[in-house]
């Protein structure tokens, strides 16, 4: 049979075209709404403030900490429904018989997420720089945590929506069994040297603990980690996460339609 | 320009299917299936309930991998290439999967933007479409406001934008309101006819598979039956082939009718059915004891076999199954 010469390159940026499609296409539809921008705001900010009423914490842990539970929740709230409501849409199937492969798909959909995050935890940032005396000391650690945390959160919303199920409810579940935990041992709350050893033992399996050290660093803080850790630490969850999702919906896929 | 089907030639085929199977744990669902499409062939693909006809379109859209045999679309192995051979493709499932909550403009838009066609032409081939399809009026209405109707005609538009050289149809005018299923056909008989596109039908449809196929195939648990043009699988069952008579006042029973002559027989309105390889004589026979009965006959007509009764020969299924 004849083969076509399509290259690796050329391949490689239809991709990445299609996964820009996609993302825009999730903003669109899932992202832009009110009720998804409020609670992406409000959630994580009274969830802190309850947690650190009545502890007198400086402003250069209160602040690095709100703004890390307002992009780990913002980056990771949507992502994890979004293929629930596409396979019981069945715009699922639709777009794997697009020419995006199942990466770009799911490439897009952490596009989205990581982008909706990022903008949008912008605002309780910029309230908190702007209502209180924190202030940025170093922009590069601030940025790459923001950035690269993220990408992560919404990679692991991607991985939340794997499991073959249809049902956004199951998924949301998990979701928040997954999401609640992780938070406790980021040192968002309580810092590292104050948990207890297990705490510190759990921390570093939390992606929120490596984005939390980056953007405390970015306002004056010290790093647990390190810089360099925090970094990898966030790419290697990212690739993890991406794969692992990848691996679960090809496995959802074999099944009988 | 009008094109005319391939499926006899040299060139590369539309479709190809090389022991094309595939299993769920013990189950096989599709059991090495072998066919070829050819460029501007309708092709139309008919099998009962779980025969396995979702499941070989799934594997040749790329959807769903084969566990065994391989799969070409316009000459590109689906599985080596998926996304260069989907970009060749266009697909429009049995159950409607538009964005609800965009509008159908944006519909479109979006599956001509994931095929990579150009900004200034998808706006205009947008436009073609909904004109063609009589939905330009309804382009700011959300996919959630349309009729089931409207939704499949907006799914052939969002199939159809990208041009695609094959287009998959499953079950295309299932549940449609008679306008809208006279549109589809003839939108699908152009587009082969002007444009040369192949179309893979999966349908229960059989008169749908008569009128618009070139070549139909019977898929009966897993494997294929049976590959032909409609009318060659028509002749495969003669004995199908039948005589209506029917009667001006009162009538003759069969055996009246039919002495000394061992057929199978059911009723008709007002008169019978009767079944033979040979309806010419057997009309003539039937007109000559009439006559001699003092009857009056009010028509006599002989009958081809439908592929519905093609269908349920090959598979032996029931009406209600298929």
């Amino acid at each position: 049979m004849a083969a076509r010469d399509d290259t690796v390159l050329s391949e490689l940026l239809r991709q990445v075209r299609c996964a820009g499609v996609i993302a825009k296409k999730n903003v669109r539809i899932y992202y832009l709404k009110g009720p998804v921008v409020t609670f992406g705001i409000v959630f994580p900010l009274f969830f802190y403030l309850a947690f650190a009423a009545g502890h007198d914490g400086p402003v250069s842990v209160m602040v690095p900490g709100i703004a890390a539970m307002a992009l780990f929740f913002t980056a990771s709230a949507v992502g994890p429904l979004i293929t629930p409501w596409e396979r019981q849409a069945r715009t699922f199937e639709r777009l794997i018989t697009s020419p995006a492969s199942l990466w770009a798909v799911l490439a897009g959909d952490a596009a989205s997420g990581a982008a909706f995050g990022a903008v949008l935890a912008l605002l309780p940032l910029t309230a908190a720089l702007a209502l209180t005396t924190a202030h940025i000391d170093a922009m590069w650690p601030l940025l790459a945590g923001w950035l690269l945390g993220a990408t992560a959160f919404s990679s692991m919303g991607v991985l939340m929506a794997a499991p073959a199920t249809d049902t956004p409810s199951q998924v949301m579940m998990l979701s928040n069994l997954v999401r609640l935990p992780l938070i406790f041992v980021s040192g968002v709350f309580v810092p590292h040297e104050q948990m207890p050893s297990w705490g510190q033992w759990l921390s570093p399996l939390s992606p929120l603990s490596y984005c939390a050290d980056l953007i405390r660093v970015g306002f004056g803080g010290n790093a647990y980690f390190s810089v360099t850790i925090d970094v990898l630490a966030l790419v290697g969850f990212s690739l993890a996460f991406m794969g692992a999702a990848h691996y679960f919906h090809r496995r959802t896929r074999n099944r009988p339609a | 320009m009008t094109h005319s089907p391939q499926s006899g030639s040299s060139e590369t085929p539309a479709l190809r299917a090389e022991g094309l199977t595939r299993r769920f744990g013990e189950q096989v669902a599709v059991d090495g299936v072998d066919f070829t499409v050819g460029q501007a062939e309708i092709f139309g693909f008919l099998g009962p309930n779980g025969a396995g006809k979702s499941t070989t379109a799934r594997m040749l859209t790329g959807f769903l991998p084969p566990t065994a045999g391989r799969a070409w679309v316009a000459g590109i192995d689906v599985n080596l290439q998926p996304s260069a051979a989907r970009l060749r493709i266009g697909v429009v499932p049995e159950e409607a999967n538009v964005y609800a909550d965009l509008s159908v403009r944006q519909n479109v838009l979006l599956m001509a933007e994931l095929h990579g066609v150009a900004k200034v032409e998808r706006e205009r081939r947008c436009m073609e479409l909904l004109d063609t399809f009589d939905l330009r009026e309804r382009a700011a209405q959300k996919g959630r406001q349309l009729s089931k109707g409207l939704r499949q005609r907006l799914m052939l538009c969002m199939a159809l934008v990208s041009e695609p050289q094959i287009l998959f149809l499953d079950e295309p005018t299932s549940g449609l309101d008679v306008a809208s299923t006279r549109m589809i056909r003839e939108v699908i008989s152009r587009m082969n006819r002007e444009r040369g596109m192949t179309v893979f039908l999966t349908t229960h449809n059989m008169d749908e598979a008569d009128q618009l196929c070139h070549r139909v195939a019977i898929i009966d648990r897993g494997r294929l039956a049976a590959i032909d043009t409609p009318a060659a699988l028509r002749a495969r069952v003669d004995a199908r082939r039948s005589v209506v008579v029917k009667f001006a006042g009162p009538g003759a029973t069969p055996a009246e009718l039919l002495p000394n002559l061992d057929l199978e027989v059911e009723a008709a309105v007002d008169g019978w059915r009767v079944f033979s390889p040979e309806p010419g004589p057997l009309a003539q026979h039937i007109a000559a004891r009439t006559v001699a009965l003092g009857l009056r006959i009010e028509s006599l007509n002989t009958v081809s076999p439908t592929l519905q009764e093609v269908f349920v020969s090959i598979t032996g299924a029931a009406h209600g199954r298929a």
